[in-house]
């Protein structure tokens, strides 16, 4: 039986999902020296693509079919058979597209860990790879009955599918790829701030089609989700602000950096803690992210635009506070504090196992693409950048 | 601006003429925040800057792709001005190599032109170093 309000609210979130991908490319391509600006922001649309048809042959199903072991979903809905406008709520083909928004989303933010230094040739069988070995099973193990959800693990929206995953998988591709030419030592300031910012706000509003939509209803849970969304954003970016001015200037880069700290981090706990805890989680993720940034630059790690920092470590906290905020209330299921701690320990089983899995089936993808392609451009294309060496295109008139 | 100081005659219409030369280098953009930095180290704050394009003897840099070859005919440079008097020429000269060389085609060159005049702005006086 279809539901029209719910429909109508979830064709409206999926539209605002599919904006966070340019949101991301903006972001990143404020970030990057100017002569990678347009890769920066080719490189989230690519993904998307990419991702898009990817989904509809295969990673649908792969992510959503009949569980197999609790690994991974059967390959029935391979090239969308048997789904059609009829589903339980909302068409089943609309839950299809909202799904791949996401997961297009997910390899857009991977990106990061490879910025300025990517061969688009090696990043498209690396996408494909990536998504279908790292993404879709993650998905499957989450939302579409594998041992996670058999488990109890609380994610609603994707803290460990889509953040964890990509942080951890851009910090693998930035290990085997390496630092940029000239990191540590030359300026490698962002060329165009406004631009992030733009990306950041993208990013934002579409957080709420991203978080709401995931109750798949026009209902309480939704509007639950909508506004905790907007509170742990808004923490994040206040709490980013303040420390970012005790160690020097409170930066806009520190602040919208803050504020998707917070976004990630509620991710996971939307649809199960309340408002007042989404202070608590968004704050806290502003600062835990941003000393996970101070530690990345410590160690000279060039995972260059910090997905590892916000969406990896940011996800591993949200994913975490859900285990200790939930309340019976909002979503059914009660955290430590509500007196279950054992959902705690479940969160904890959780996020191990998907940080080793994504950093581990990542460095072993990477390392097979490098060997076989080369992942990397050469070091005269670096130099002239990649908008020039890869797309023939440039900024400058 | 202890540069403008340096060595100096009268000339013909009552106002010093001092021997100053100007130095116009072009480098690698990467390279330019260690240059700076050395420049200032040594006493040498004055400068005016500009990103530019510009090419040497290669003319630019030459892409291969799957056996095309993409020109790259115009690469971002940095260009820094500096007005210094003759006897600060070497210093700088020596400055600018060291700190801007990476041994590579594209380091870029230095000019060094003489300086007729020097008029400040803020007041008619020809001669900067009286204000």
């Amino acid at each position: 039986m279809i539901d029209t309000g719910a429909t109508a609210f979830v064709l409206i979130c999926t539209a605002m999902v599919m904006l966070m991908t340019p949101g991301v490319g903006l972001f990143y391509g404020g970030l990057v020296r100017r002569k990678n600006l347009i890769s920066m922001i080719a490189l989230s649309f690519i993904a998307f693509a990419l991702v898009s048809i990817q989904w509809v042959v295969c990673g649908y199903s792969l992510s959503f079919g009949t569980d197999l072991q609790g690994l991974v979903g059967g390959l029935e809905y391979a090239f969308l058979q048997g789904i059609g406008v009829d589903g339980d709520g909302i068409p089943d083909l609309l839950f299809v597209v909202f799904q791949m928004v996401f997961a297009g989303l997910t390899l857009a933010i991977v990106t990061s860990g490879v910025a300025e230094r990517i061969k688009i040739s090696s990043f498209l069988v690396f996408g494909l790879l990536w998504t279908t070995l790292v993404y879709d099973p993650l998905a499957h193990w989450a939302w579409g009955g594998g041992w996670a959800a058999q488990l109890g693990a609380l994610d609603f929206a994707g803290g460990t599918v889509v953040h964890i995953s990509s942080g951890f998988s851009a910090l693998a591709l930035a290990l085997v790829i390496g630092k940029r030419l000239g990191f540590g030592g030359h300026g490698m300031e962002p060329n165009n701030i406004p631009l992030a910012l733009l990306g950041g706000a993208l990013l934002w509003f579409g957080w709420f089609g991203f978080n709401a939509g995931s109750a798949l209803a026009a209902d309480g849970l939704a509007a639950n989700a909508f506004i905790v969304t907007n509170i742990s954003a808004a923490a994040g970016a206040l709490a980013w602000l303040c420390a970012a001015w005790v160690r020097g200037r409170p930066g806009s880069i520190g602040m919208i950096s803050g504020a998707i700290a917070g976004l990630v981090a509620i991710t996971p706990a939307a649809g199960f803690v309340d408002p007042m805890a989404a202070i608590v989680i968004g704050a806290g993720a502003g600062l835990f992210c941003y000393g996970a940034l101070v530690f990345r630059v410590q160690k000279g790690l060039d995972e260059s635009l910090d997905a590892w920092a916000i969406h990896g470590m940011g996800g591993i906290f949200g994913a975490l506070a859900t285990g200790v905020f939930a309340v019976a209330a909002i979503g059914g299921v009660s955290g430590m504090i509500d007196g279950n701690p054992v959902q705690f320990l479940i969160q904890v089983v959780d996020v191990g196992v998907v940080v080793a899995y994504s950093f581990g089936v990542t460095y072993a993808i990477a390392r097979v693409v490098d060997a076989v392609l080369g992942l990397r451009v050469t070091e005269e294309e670096e130099y002239v950048g990649l908008d020039i060496a890869q797309h023939g295109e440039s900024v400058r008139v | 601006m202890s540069d403008w100081t340096s060595p100096s005659t009268a000339s013909p219409c009552g106002c010093e003429v001092i021997r100053m030369k100007m130095v116009c280098a072009v480098i690698r953009p990467e390279m330019f925040d260690s240059v700076k930095a050395a420049l200032e180290a040594d006493g040498i704050y004055g400068m005016t800057v500009g990103e530019v394009m510009g090419r040497g003897a290669q003319r630019g840099i030459a892409l291969k792709f799957r056996g095309k070859v993409m020109p790259v005919e115009l690469i971002p440079k940095v260009k820094i001005e500096m007005v210094v008097s003759d006897a600060d020429v070497e210093k700088v000269i020596g400055i600018i190599r060291a700190n801007g060389r990476t041994g590579k085609p594209g380091d870029g060159r230095i000019f060094v032109l003489p300086v007729e005049t020097i008029c400040r702005v803020r007041t008619d006086l020809e001669d900067p170093t009286d204000p």
